[in-house]
């Protein structure tokens, strides 16, 4: 038997708790289901660091706020949708706080900021160096005052479901009985998360598998900027793990072999002295934007001015200035994470550091109410494309969207299932029928199957990390092609081992690599298609931004073989496309 | 293999097997993994239907405890090098009812975290409204509760606990500890709200101090002292009941 909500919100990180919440305020009496594969605490929302951008002193602007995103987003961003991400992000960091978030505060006791790459102000607000732990669990605690929002924790949601013409649920297996349920509901939201599983080395958490997107694109839904990803500058050699942008924000330097700040020979400024109480300079150096420190590390490289490690070359991330009494108060769990994963104490060594996959700016194609072109389905945060990050996002931009745009997708859907009551459940339940068919004959009771999941992820990773680097070129790119329509070919020979249903993660780990490659593949012909350089998505064979024929967003649909990509006008109000600045007079 | 690492891993997948068991596998030794690479390399390369429970594998996110010989451990922060004998036992997080496998039940645990109330209350009138900002709060205010806001729900304190192992309707130290967060926010109204499930016969006072809890906490949230204080304000509370006699009237 289906289950029946008002809405279905898919994703329990910042998001979908957000949106859960913001229906709760709303209609009590709407009935919400949240979805999520893992306990909504474990959701990778945990796991950002430096903080949540709002402009909330007084010589910050919102003028200030809008230009900085759209600059460091090489005008890819839609501006209509920034201006509204930037009007709403104060009250939304202002109601976390109502809830209890504990942001670090100024000795006056009102919330401190701090500075960050590509902000030419300081309006960072952080919780130490655990922001986004701190507002996940906020998020979820808040949450569980809401009577009306019905948790399915650990619950993998498998296919959208279409019906006239509307989303109408989606189906879902209780991992704990491995049954698959039909959730039949008026709207949905999807808030999955990005996919930087896709590549070997990132900063992402093992469940960053694109299941929404993948979703969405198989519903016919297109994925928008798919090509944008984003690298972060310091991540720890090895395991991928984070070092926050925080610690240069708070006056880390990044130097070379040579212990040279070689981010000045890469257009970024030059270098005050650590000493200098005007380090670090805002919009310059270490404080630059992710892509173009990510760009410069490869650049340093290929001059051999790079540090060889066992893990591949990095370069030093040195804070030991900051004092270790400042460490531990602003940057604590640098400390601890540099600590226990490269045997490294921050207050007396420098840190190994390397760029990092780190979040997809691209996603589902939603307009600035978060709705997709499938009536009654909404997305919001990392999973969707609004698009307020452009072709490169800024640090501590992501905390903010979630919450002002999560709010926003929970409203809309809100409005939606009061407005579309009528749901064909009978129809719902034979395309439930279906997906179990489909789950139990390719997985579950599949007889044969030579593929082992681990092979086709890995050779899925090695191809992603050649081609969709920091640096690309259309050889790459249509190697990419082929090899991953050769990995479609060879899943469907996907070997299962494990035909039981309780908690089978072997099945969910084969319905995850599943999205991933076709994540993948959206990147891939998105980046193929973009024959220009532009942000994150730099293009050995075409190095010039071209605003004539690209000053448009990617539109990848899914077809039987391949990718389709079709573009859309970026979104321009008042700020005309420019040089980006950084290091000198704007 | 140059050099391996034995793993005795707990299995019990209910719909096939009548009883738990343990099974051994041998992964190759790195001096820089942690067990969860291992357990990782034994889904990947060995054996496609161990089932267990990670994320993050950066200690934040606090999915992947487990018993390693005998003791509740994050895995992704438990370094193989560190078990010199090169060969150890993983079990799922003891005290709980088993899943399948590592994976242990966590039902109890929202149950009652959600019965202590882990949010901010106001009372009612005392709301600030949005437009005036932010609830000022100190630095010294923020440090007199923060320490409490670090738990991950890992549920290392609970495998760890003899009362909750004895007798599961103890409130426990995270959902304990959590109370106390807010409790001694500056910003926060509710205390009483919390104290019929806190005060109770199954909260604080079951709690007979043996402290493992702060012991086994990777966040050094320091659950023990949470529930020793919220004892001391409930008996002040008492105290002041009895030697100030009020009105019990609304």
């Amino acid at each position: 038997m289906a289950l029946q909500y008002d809405i279905v919100i898919v994703g329990g990180g910042g998001a979908g708790l957000r949106a859960a919440i913001a229906i709760g305020e709303t209609n009590p009496k709407l009935k919400v289901a949240l979805v999520s594969k893992v306990y909504p605490m474990r959701s990778h929302t945990v796991a950002a660091e430096g903080g949540a951008a709002a402009v909330i002193k007084d010589n910050d602007s919102f003028n200030d706020h809008c230009l900085d995103t759209i600059g460091g987003g090489d005008w890819m961003c839609d501006q209509d949708a920034v201006e509204l991400f930037v009007n709403e992000a104060p009250k939304e960091l202002i109601q976390m706080e109502h809830w209890g978030c504990p942001w670090s505060r100024e000795l006056d006791g009102t919330v401190a900021v701090r500075p960050f790459g590509g902000m030419k102000i300081e309006r960072t607000w952080f919780a130490a160096d655990k922001t986004g732990f701190h507002l996940l669990h906020t998020l979820f605690q808040t949450s569980l005052k809401y009577n009306n929002v019905i948790r399915h924790d650990e619950w993998f949601a498998t296919k959208i479901l279409v019906e006239n013409g509307r989303c109408q649920g989606v189906t879902a297996i209780e991992m704990r009985s491995g049954i698959l349920k039909v959730i039949a509901a008026k709207s949905v939201i999807m808030c999955t998360g990005g996919a930087g599983r896709v590549f070997p080395f990132t900063t992402n958490g093992s469940i960053k598998t694109g299941d929404g997107m993948a979703m969405a694109y198989r519903a016919g839904i297109p994925l928008k900027d798919m090509e944008f990803i984003q690298y972060h500058p310091t991540g720890l050699p090895g395991t991928g793990i984070l070092i926050t942008e925080a610690a240069r924000g708070e006056g880390g330097i990044l130097v070379n072999k040579e212990g040279y700040r070689y981010l000045q020979d890469y257009d970024l400024g030059m270098p005050l002295d650590i000493e200098d109480p005007k380090h670090p300079v805002k919009k310059s150096m270490e404080l630059g934007p992710r892509d173009r420190l990510s760009q410069a590390f490869i650049k340093e490289r290929e001059k051999e001015k790079t540090i060889p490690g066992p893990f591949g070359d990095v370069v030093h991330l040195d804070i030991r200035h900051l004092g270790k009494k400042k460490i531990d108060k602003k940057l604590p769990f640098v400390r601890e994470l540099t600590k226990n994963y490269v045997g490294i104490d921050p207050v007396y060594e420098p840190i190994p550091v390397r760029p990092v996959v780190h979040y997809m700016m691209g996603g589902i194609d939603t307009n600035i109410d978060c709705s997709t072109i499938l009536p009654g389905l909404f997305a919001a945060g990392e999973c969707a494309c609004v698009s307020i990050n452009g072709a490169n996002r800024l640090g501590s931009n992501s905390l903010t969207e979630i919450l002002v745009y999560g709010a926003r997708a929970g409203q809309a859907a809100a409005v939606f299932a009061a407005e579309h009551s009528e749901i064909n459940l009978e129809a719902l339940e034979k395309q439930g029928a279906d997906e179990y068919k489909r789950i139990t004959r390719d997985f579950l009771q599949k007889d044969g199957g030579s593929e082992r999941i681990a092979t086709l992820r890995k050779e899925m990773h090695q191809v992603m990390e050649q081609s969709v680097d920091i640096f690309r070129s259309e050889s790459g790119l249509k190697e990419a092609c082929n090899k991953i329509e050769e990995l479609k070919d060879r899943f469907s020979s996907i070997l299962i081992e494990d035909k039981s249903l309780n908690f089978n993660t072997e099945l969910t780990s084969a319905l995850e690599l599943e999205n991933m490659i076709d994540v993948a593949e959206s990147i891939i012909f998105s980046a193929l298609s973009r024959r220009e350089s532009r942000g994150s998505h730099q293009r050995t064979d075409f190095v010039n931004r071209d605003d004539e024929n690209f000053l448009r967003h990617s539109l990848a649909y899914r077809t039987e073989a391949e990718s389709r990509i079709e573009y859309q006008d970026v979104v321009i109000t008042k700020w005309p496309p420019a040089e980006r600045i950084y290091g000198k007079e704007e | 293999m140059s050099e391996s690492f034995e793993l005795e891993i707990f299995r019990y997948c209910p719909e096939q097997d009548t009883e738990p068991f343990f099974k051994s596998y041998e992964v190759p030794f790195r001096e820089d993994w942690v067990v969860l690479d291992a357990i990782n390399y034994i889904k990947d390369e060995i054996d496609g239907t161990l089932s267990y429970r990670w994320s993050c594998r950066m200690g934040v996110c606090g999915s992947c405890g487990m018993m390693v010989n005998g003791e509740p451990k994050l895995t992704c922060s438990a370094f193989l090098k560190d078990y010199p004998s090169r060969k150890i036992r993983v079990e799922p997080l003891q005290g709980f009812p088993v899943e399948r496998d590592l994976i242990f039940e966590m039902d109890d645990f929202m149950n009652k975290l959600t019965e202590v109330k882990p949010y901010l209350l106001r009372k009612e009138g005392e709301e600030k409204p949005l437009e005036e900002g932010e609830y000022l709060q100190s630095p010294a205010e923020l440090a007199h509760y923060k320490q409490y806001t670090l738990c991950i729900n890992c549920m290392l304190c609970y495998a760890a606990c003899p009362i909750y192992a004895l007798d599961s309707s103890f409130v426990g130290p995270a959902a304990i500890a959590l109370a106390q967060r807010y409790n001694l926010d500056s910003r926060d109204q509710g205390r009483n709200q919390r104290q019929e499930v806190i005060a109770s016969h199954e909260g604080i006072w079951e709690c007979t101090f043996v402290g493992e809890c702060s012991v086994v906490c990777p966040k050094d949230v320091d659950p023990a002292a949470a529930i020793q204080r919220a004892k001391v304000s409930s008996t002040l509370d008492w105290f002041k009941e009895m030697m100030i006699p009020r009105s019990k009237g609304k």
